[in-house]
């Protein structure tokens, strides 16, 4: 209708694609973000020109500049002020919000294709969009709950049948519908889907336990980019269709990803389930040695090549920035110290590494599993900050455990290992760490931060 | 068929998206992951532009509707907002050394 809004949108479909090529790479990815940014502004400009042309009431006009300068103005807030611990849980908010926004556009939008001439090409589009929109929505709602220590684990039965039942309905409904059997309006076969939906993204994400969450987070992002690339598709909206597309891709690409580095599949993820371990592995007792502050220092102070394991524990103790000046201070005394992070380390992908680039750890220190795990047995010390199932051999040996066959960190290949715990607590797989019994491993008890905090004390004094 | 052949230009858009998008993101690294998801949470903020248009329809006495519409335009736009600025922020950390 208007070359300027054409190519605006031309611009923002490309900015975007390059935004995240961009983003490929450490030292461009912040252009990266601005670029995709400029892009999404564009894109809003040319919708604004492109309504230019008919006649909008000046009220629409107010609602709708009010909504965006809140929006805008909020997340904003929001985005300045959230905690880097916190990530995962406003990640999610944000993407429920996208998802939030793709059901009521759907609902609006099904009010007025009930009043024209039927498309049913558009109205299945529409309700696929309205669907993976509710389903995003209410699903990131409760991981958000769940990250933020909210919502507990449900995995009833009830809920489980429950979502089944659900899932055979969303199918079921607009099959009816479309054959005529549904004595209904398509207006309230879209109300009733959009019901539906959100109560089903209530119970699909609800079993998923917490070491699961990389997964269902990258697959909620991932189902937010199809919704809007369904809603672009009602419209005809090229920008909305691709941008949309470019996000299902890179959700998939890592759900996919997260699920290889657990070596579980992701209907199993998604189920809650792991494999039932066999009681008799649980009763051996095992023999395990405890180190002091002093001790630890002392080691670390010999060693000259250190690495340190992060896990979700030291997101929750917050010891991320005790990590930096640790690695700081034996920086200065010539030792090495690397960062060893496996991909699921956390309750999002890269969770790790955002923590620590926050406490000025330089990327290049940064290393992943397979980068290193070939070259473990050079590493004099290994300190393993609250992880657990990332660094238990039993992922090899023992084909009975729930977590054979996952890739895991070769820490017990290094010369010493150092386990930071709270207690002698199981993982989130509910199995006893082999690594804990072996000879080359000594466990620190106590409170990560207080514990780092120690360590540095005692090395600044050696 | 019939909306497959009154669509086929759309059909190729979407099918070329797909592949070059999986192409583009494939090569992100681990370390990247996150600020990856978020500012790809970001871009499907867009569909933001999907809700201004849908207001744009809609008559102004129909206030369910308008408000509606309205809470899904800020939903977009606090999207598109905390999903670039968070990105920024982590993005910045990655970028402060030597």
């Amino acid at each position: 209708m208007n070359v300027l809004v054409d190519v605006g949108y031309l611009i923002a479909t490309v900015s975007f694609l390059g935004g995240l090529k961009f983003m490929s790479s450490p030292k461009s990815a912040r252009l990266g973000n601005s670029v995709a940014a400029i892009g999404m502004i564009l894109a809003v400009l040319c919708t604004f020109i492109a309504l230019k042309t008919q006649t909008v009431p000046t009220t629409n006009i107010i609602v709708i500049a009010v909504a965006i300068v809140l929006g805008t103005v909020i997340g904003k807030l929001m985005a300045d002020k959230v905690e880097m611990t916190a990530m995962p849980q406003l990640i999610s908010l944000f993407n429920g919000a996208g998802g939030g926004c793709a059901v009521l556009l759907g609902v609006v939008e099904a009010k007025q294709q009930g009043i024209g001439d039927p498309n049913i090409g558009m109205q299945l589009l529409l309700l696929l969009g309205l669907v993976t929109g509710a389903v995003a929505a209410s699903g990131s709602a409760i991981a958000y709950g769940k990250l933020a220590g909210k919502t507990k684990d449900n995995k009833g039965a009830a809920v489980v049948f429950g979502s089944r039942i659900l899932l055979g309905l969303i199918l079921l409904l607009p099959l009816l519908y479309f054959v005529g059997l549904l004595p209904i309006s398509f207006e309230s076969t879209a109300y009733a889907l959009a019901i539906i939906a959100l109560v089903y993204g209530v119970v699909f994400v609800l079993p998923i336990g917490g070491a699961d969450m990389p997964v269902v987070i990258s697959l909620l992002n991932s189902i937010t980019g199809i919704a809007t690339a369904l809603a672009g598709f009602v419209y005809g909206n090229k920008a909305m269709i691709s941008g949309g597309i470019f996000v299902g891709a890179a959700g998939i690409l890592l759900t996919l990803l997260m699920c290889k580095a657990m070596n579980r599949s992701l209907i199993k993820v998604l189920a809650g389930k792991f494999k039932k371990t066999k009681a008799s592995a649980d009763t051996e007792v095992q023999n395990i040695k405890e180190i002091t502050v002093s001790e630890t220092a002392m080691q670390l102070s010999f060693a000259s090549k250190i690495a340190i394991i992060p896990g979700y524990g030291l997101a929750v103790a917050q010891a991320q920035h005790l990590c930096g000046q640790l690695q700081q201070l034996l920086a200065k005394r010539e030792t090495q110290v690397d960062f060893i992070i496996h991909p699921v380390a956390g309750r999002m992908p890269g969770h790790m590494n955002v923590l620590l680039a926050e406490a000025n750890i330089d990327y290049e220190h940064l290393k992943e599993m397979d980068e290193v795990n070939s070259d473990m047995a050079h590493y004099d010390t290994v300190l393993i900050i609250g992880a657990n199932d990332v660094v238990n051999p039993a992922a090899e040996n023992n084909p009975d455990s729930p977590i054979f066959g996952m890739p895991i960190v070769k820490a017990y290949q290094s010369k010493q290992v150092v386990v930071m715990k709270r207690g002698m607590s199981k993982g989130y797989a509910g199995v006893s760490n082999d690594l804990f019994g072996m000879d080359n491993c000594s466990l620190l008890f106590g409170d990560a931060k207080d514990s780092l905090q120690n360590i540095i004390n005692q090395l600044k004094l050696i | 068929m019939e909306f497959i052949h009154n669509n086929l230009e759309i059909i190729y858009f979407v099918i070329f998206c797909v592949f070059i998008g999986i192409e583009v993101i494939a090569n992100v690294p681990a370390i990247l992951h996150t600020p990856l998801m978020s500012g790809a949470n970001a871009i499907s903020g867009i569909i933001m532009v999907g809700a201004v248009i849908m207001i744009s329809q809609v008559p102004p006495t129909n206030y369910v509707t308008l408000a509606l519409g309205g809470i899904a335009v800020f939903f977009g736009a606090l999207n598109i907002s905390g999903g670039f600025f968070v990105t920024g922020r982590m993005l910045k950390m990655f970028n402060t050394k030597k």
